[in-house]
């Protein structure tokens, strides 16, 4: 094996910060890159308290654990490259990449550890282009880290954790949630989620959807209604609400672009975001070189994000020989262990399930 | 829990019958006793920060840790150090002397309440309920930014009073 | 043109940081931003609710905030097609609304400020 080859992560997120800590704690040449200016990924603004047990840091704060990993990232001296977009990757493991949009590099890696993510899906109805409609997350984005409120008066598209979550942290910024739409008969989020809107006086229209949006230059107001068996709008439930902004939280779809490049074969998995690597235990992908962690191996969350970042720096460092056998066994076990403690329940139970057909499936091929 | 409503997962907040059914409404005779633990989470989901925060071992959720929480209400003794520690922010500690309630709730919007303020007592689904007035303010650091705010009112509606209104700027 | 939507106190993010503030320029008038923040957010807290039009007219604003969707394209410096979501505000600045994919040329209107 040659030792002076980097392990290269892609994505600065709490998969890819994860991965790059172990990889680095084993004493492995790791160099971790990252498209935007600061690294974090999306966990800076998560300003809510995470669910968990202590060993997931729980009731900790997403900023908290984010500044947490990358105190700890920099004690360790990891090379992180920032405005770096990697372009291109080919069989041969070289990793193109292009720094701050003027000169390219090609690295060549000894493993490749993609943490790239997952994007906002869209939701296409007229009147959907209208400035003032957006994803929930874009709107995250500009209340939690700019501090500027997009609009006054929201609607929410989708009652998963994520419509919630975004409806409850624009409420602490000012914001008035004038309802939460949600096409399905029940509400997606965790109840304890849904009762901070609740009694907020926050109304939810289940079996509903946004049936247009309308404004001039802006919008002004959307019209709602209830949907049929086949979640077809009823023409004569249709109700206007007076609205400048609609955020769109209807699920997050897994960013295959590198993965696909380094020629990764995917599987259709809809419980978690659609089209993804297949992976086996360790996070390996189909090419036995590259590893998926976090969103892009499955929209999940980022406590369950974290765990999967570590569990493939531990695999990656051990199978350059970076860790003893008993080493790596042992710090897989424990982060199984976390791992499984988030997908358990109502809600983590159909997540295990697909992380299991996933990884059964990776073994068939 | 209760087979007729669906409050939680239509309207987002339980019912006091879906919050019986899974033994988390407390009993009057509690409520009269002492200030008693509430806690709303009638959900299996990997959470355990309630447990861990009790210094007197008065939570229980144990393995696995989607359990929902049980409360030995010998050994609480009220302390409050669980109502920020939940990422919910579903629990509250109320209490019931004569014909006045206390309440003491999370709290994470501005403007900061300030002991004396006129408030509004709301329920589950955010309605008002009766007027209250804050009697406490806690904003220790340990409580990493959830406010712990104390509100009175009137005791006939200790059980579906959950929070105050939120003032708007 | 006064109005603002920035947050100015917040339980959990505590009140607004002092930030030094810089100008930008949005077709020709001065909008005031604070140094480090992307294009978008001064515009948004500026109140502008239009970022461009396409080539049919239609208006548009951000979508996604984080660089993928390009809905929120300007014309920065003289250079059509940027991302306001991901690029930082400098003073002086010079932003205009694009139609279309815009143009490399200075247009008449803009830069006489």
């Amino acid at each position: 094996m040659e030792k002076h080859k980097p392990v290269v992560v892609v994505g600065a997120g709490p998969a890819g910060l994860c991965a790059a800590i172990e990889l680095k704690k084993a004493g492995a040449p790791v160099i971790l890159l990252d498209e935007n200016d600061k690294p974090g990924g999306q966990l800076f603004k998560q300003i809510h308290k995470f669910f968990g047990s202590r060993e997931h840091k729980a009731g900790t704060r997403g900023f908290t654990i984010g500044t947490s990993l990358l105190d700890e990232s920099l004690k360790l001296g990891i090379d992180v490259r920032l405005e770096t977009e990697v372009v291109g990757v080919d069989p041969g493991l070289r990793v193109w990449a292009v720094r701050q949009r003027a000169s390219s590099e090609l690295i060549e890696a000894s493993r490749l550890i993609l943490a790239t993510g997952a994007t906002e899906n869209a939701l296409s109805f007229p009147g959907w282009t209208l400035p003032g409609v957006m994803t929930a997350g874009c709107a995250q984005t500009l209340i939690n880290v700019y501090r500027v409120l997009p609009g006054k008066r929201v609607l929410i598209i989708g009652s998963g954790n994520v419509g919630v979550i975004v409806g409850y942290q624009l409420m602490q910024s000012g914001a008035e949630v004038v309802g939460i739409v949600e096409a399905l008969p029940s509400l997606g989020g965790y109840g304890v989620h849904t009762a901070k809107l609740a009694r907020a006086g926050v109304p939810f229209y289940t079996g509903t959807t946004v049936v247009r949006a309308e404004g001039v230059e802006s919008l002004e107001r959307a019209t709602i209604a209830q949907v049929d068996g086949s979640f077809k709008p009823i023409a004569s439930t249709e109700r206007t609400l007076d609205v400048d902004t609609i955020c769109l939280a209807v699920g997050l779809t897994p960013s295959l672009e590198l993965s696909s490049l380094a020629g990764c074969r995917t599987i259709y998995v809809p419980e978690l975001g659609g089209r993804m690597p297949l992976h086996d235990e360790y996070m390996r992908s189909s090419v036995q070189e590259v590893y998926v962690v976090g969103d892009t191996a499955g929209v999940e969350e980022a406590s369950t994000a974290m765990e999967e970042g570590r569990l493939a720096g531990v695999h990656a460092a051990w199978s350059l020989g970076y860790m003893s056998d008993d080493d790596m066994k042992e710090r897989v076990d424990e982060t199984k262990q976390r791992l499984n403690a988030l997908r358990q329940g109502v809600f983590g139970q159909k997540r295990f399930n697909a992380k299991a057909r996933i990884i059964q499936e990776s073994q068939l091929r | 829990m209760s087979a007729t409503e669906r409050y939680l997962k239509t309207k987002g907040a339980p019912s006091l019958a879906e919050l019986e059914a899974v033994g988390m409404l407390p009993k009057l005779e509690d409520l009269a006793r002492g200030a008693c633990l509430c806690i709303e989470c009638v959900e299996e989901i990997p959470c355990n920060p309630c447990e861990t925060s009790c210094p007197n071992g008065a939570i229980k959720v144990g393995d696995p840790i989607t359990n929902l929480p049980v409360i030995d209400r010998e050994k609480c003794t009220a302390c409050g150090l669980c109502i920020p520690s939940c990422p919910g922010l579903a629990i509250t500690m109320k209490r019931v002397q004569g014909d006045r309630a206390t309440i003491r709730f999370p709290w994470e919007y501005v403007p900061v309440p300030v002991v004396g303020d006129e408030v509004e007592m709301v329920d589950r689904l955010g309605n008002v309920v009766c007027p209250g007035k804050v009697i406490g303010v806690n904003a220790a650091a340990r409580n990493d930014r959830t406010l712990v705010v104390g509100a009175e009112f009137a005791a006939e509606h200790v059980l579906s009073v959950i929070s105050m209104k939120r003032k708007r700027s | 043109m006064e109005r603002t939507n920035r947050v100015a106190d917040h339980v959990v993010l505590g009140p607004a940081p002092e930030v030094e503030e810089v100008c930008i320029y949005l077709d020709g008038k001065p909008i005031p931003a604070k140094k480090g923040e992307p294009v978008m957010s001064a515009l948004v807290a500026a109140g502008v609710t239009v970022f461009r039009h396409t080539a049919k007219g239609s208006p548009r604003r951000m979508f996604c905030g984080i660089g993928r969707c390009t809905d929120c394209v300007m014309k920065v410096d003289g250079v059509p097609g940027v991302r306001t979501c991901v690029t930082r505000v400098r003073d002086g600045m010079r932003v205009e609304r694009q139609e279309g994919k815009g143009s490399w040329a200075e247009e008449a209107a803009d830069g006489k400020a």
